[in-house]
């Protein structure tokens, strides 16, 4: 990748007693996609605010293409946010809405027109400048929400989980959108989202936050194949957290539920119960308990586990599919 | 349809309630207002165009002129303090917003009456007002406020700040915040997202509270007999002249239907304005 475009160094911030972020640190290149994924409280909007300048750190420092912006007001930074909730000026129509930057800036009146039908173009609303924003569909109003931040060409798009309030489909749809969209505009995105998929799907890399911190930094290979810790390989893959005797020492193994094989002829050294078993999105699960007590959950695609609740099995997994992680 | 019709039985007495207490007074006093005065007392049922005619003499004219300019000053004031007001109030936290609630609230458990002579002991000749600017060495002499055209102008703002305060309140409360923060987002002042946002989106408050002040600023007679004197003369104290000492009813009744006329312009021009919704910000 090319240079760094945006530096987060060791931002701290804290509302009252809670402390939000505990010293994060990031070099986001220029054109990259990155994302922040974590539950709802890590961080991750708290991140965002402090980029956008609507939120101040309480130590650290933020530099943008190598200027200290830290302290920069909101207005004057070369950052655009799409914000979770939209937030479309009711008041005005959606060519107002998506000029509203350029207008700001003093555009001449006739760059404004054509800069937003172009937006508008590309956000695949052509037509639409005359409607207020009532009058517009839930997936409508986010493509305005992008049309009139990426008008403004920033360095930086914010995007603060922008599909979260969409159904399934049109979530599947947008995330190709943007994609394609960051790719022929080159700016650098900074998305965040609480869902692996999305993030998998769409990133250069992903950044896991939990509780204020950043957990790991990785491709979505990185990430997925080998997560650093306990609480990486449980957001990502769903994974199994088990902890095991290996060469004289205790090891906590992520294994993914895929992985765990049941009555295989080989890698079969452990017996359990199953407890449960459940179909669900085209993938059986069947969770099991192991003589240890811990329960881990096996799932196939399909319904061709042969086995019943109640039932004894031998189970266990591949070496190679167990990867060790942080406690 | 059984349904509607048992929907409209219900609000029968709602139309008898108004036919009685609100379109009967008012069809009396237009009637009235065509009428002719009586020799002594009351009116006799002979129809004339009088009243109005007289409205038209210079010193009624004047009179509604000084009283549009009184409602006019005292309006400017009202927005002036009453907007930021209430603009802060939206933003305070619940406990804080309670407590200011609470401070516009009690004044209202006096009556009106009685805080307007309490005024009269702050403004009158040596009253509070004098004590303390002359003791701060402010001023040498009484300043003779009461009995005055600002004396009347501040007892108008006193009395009816809290009704511009609730209404901007109750539109700021509505207020999606995050609006403005998507406004200084996309390159806008402090100053500037206020005023293409913040103000933008208040407005429908600030018109209603507009309606709510000017309007019985022109009628409110008592605060102008008892902070202005005779020194400044409404239309509501014309009306209430006519009503008692004058015994002019049908003249009475007249300008209360040029007044009402009046009002019924300014709310019209009020629900115009705030029923375009193709306020197109700064386009």
């Amino acid at each position: 990748m090319s240079e760094v475009l945006l530096d987060l160094v060791d931002i701290k911030k804290s509302f009252g007693d809670v402390e939000v972020l505990k010293g994060i640190s990031l070099g986001i290149h220029k054109g990259e996609f990155i994302t922040l994924l974590g539950s709802s409280g890590c961080g991750k909007t708290t991140t965002l605010r402090i980029i956008a300048g609507l939120e101040t750190p309480d130590s650290g420092k933020v530099l943008l293409d190598g200027k200290d912006i830290t302290d920069m007001e909101p207005h004057k930074r070369d950052v655009n946010t799409v914000f979770q909730n939209y937030a479309l000026f009711p008041h005005m129509t959606v060519a107002a809405n998506v000029g509203y930057g350029l207008k700001i800036r003093k555009v001449p009146k006739e760059t404004i027109a054509s800069e937003v039908e172009k937006a508008l173009q590309l956000v695949q609303l052509p037509g639409y400048d005359k409607r207020m924003p009532s009058e517009l569909s839930g997936g409508q109003r986010q493509r305005v929400a992008i049309a009139r931040a990426i008008v403004n060409h920033p360095q930086v798009l914010l995007l603060d989980e922008p599909l979260g309030a969409l159904d399934l489909q049109l979530r599947r749809q947008m995330q190709l959108e943007l994609k394609r969209l960051q790719k022929k505009l080159g700016i650098t995105f900074i998305y965040i989202t609480h869902d692996q998929e999305e993030a998998i799907n769409m990133s250069d890399r992903i950044v896991v936050m939990n509780e204020g911190v950043f957990e790991q930094i990785g491709t979505p290979d990185e990430v997925y194949n080998t997560p650093k810790s306990s609480f990486v390989a449980r957001f990502i893959g769903n994974a199994n957290i088990i902890t095991c005797q290996r060469d004289g020492r205790a090891v906590t193994l992520a294994v993914r539920s895929e992985n765990i094989l049941i009555n295989d002829p080989d890698n079969c050294p452990y017996t359990a119960t199953v407890l449960e078993k459940s179909f669900a999105g085209g993938m059986l699960r069947v969770v099991l308990r192991l003589q240890s007590g811990e329960e881990i959950v096996a799932s196939r695609h399909g319904i061709n586990i042969k086995t019943e609740v109640g039932e004894t099995v031998h189970t266990g997994w591949n070496p190679e599919h167990a990867v060790e992680v942080e406690e | 349809m059984k349904k509607h019709s048992k929907i409209w039985v219900s609000v029968i007495p709602l139309y008898i309630f108004t036919l009685i207490f609100v379109a009967g007074p008012l069809i009396y006093m237009i009637a009235l207002s065509f009428m002719t005065r009586a020799e002594v007392f009351g009116v006799v049922g002979e129809f004339t165009l009088d009243n109005y005619k007289k409205i038209f003499e210079p010193i009624y004219l004047k009179t509604f002129a000084e009283s549009l300019k009184l409602a006019f000053t005292s309006t400017i004031l009202i927005i002036l303090l009453g907007y930021p007001y209430g603009y802060f109030m939206a933003k305070l936290s619940s406990v804080w917003k309670k407590r200011m609630m609470a401070l516009l609230m009690i004044p209202f458990w006096t009556s009106a009456l009685i805080r307007l002579y309490g005024w009269i002991i702050i403004f009158r000749s040596n009253g509070v007002l004098d004590s303390v600017l002359m003791g701060l060495g402010i001023t040498k002499d009484p300043l003779k406020l009461l009995y005055t055209y600002p004396a009347v102008v501040v007892g108008m703002v006193y009395a009816l700040l809290p009704f511009m305060i609730l209404s901007v309140y109750s539109s700021a409360e509505k207020m999606d915040w995050s609006l403005v923060e998507a406004a200084r987002d996309l390159g806008a002042s402090p100053m500037k997202a206020f005023l293409t946002v913040t103000l933008k989106l208040t407005l429908p408050g600030l018109l209603s509270g507009v309606v709510l002040t000017f309007v019985p600023s022109m009628g409110l007679f008592f605060i102008a007999d008892i902070l202005g004197g005779n020194k400044v003369v409404l239309v509501g104290s014309i009306i209430q002249e006519q009503l008692t000492k004058g015994r002019n009813w049908p003249f009475a009744a007249a300008l209360s239907v040029v007044l009402m006329i009046m009002t019924s312009l300014i709310i019209g021009i009020y629900r115009k304005v705030t029923n375009t919704k193709d306020l197109e910000g700064l386009f």
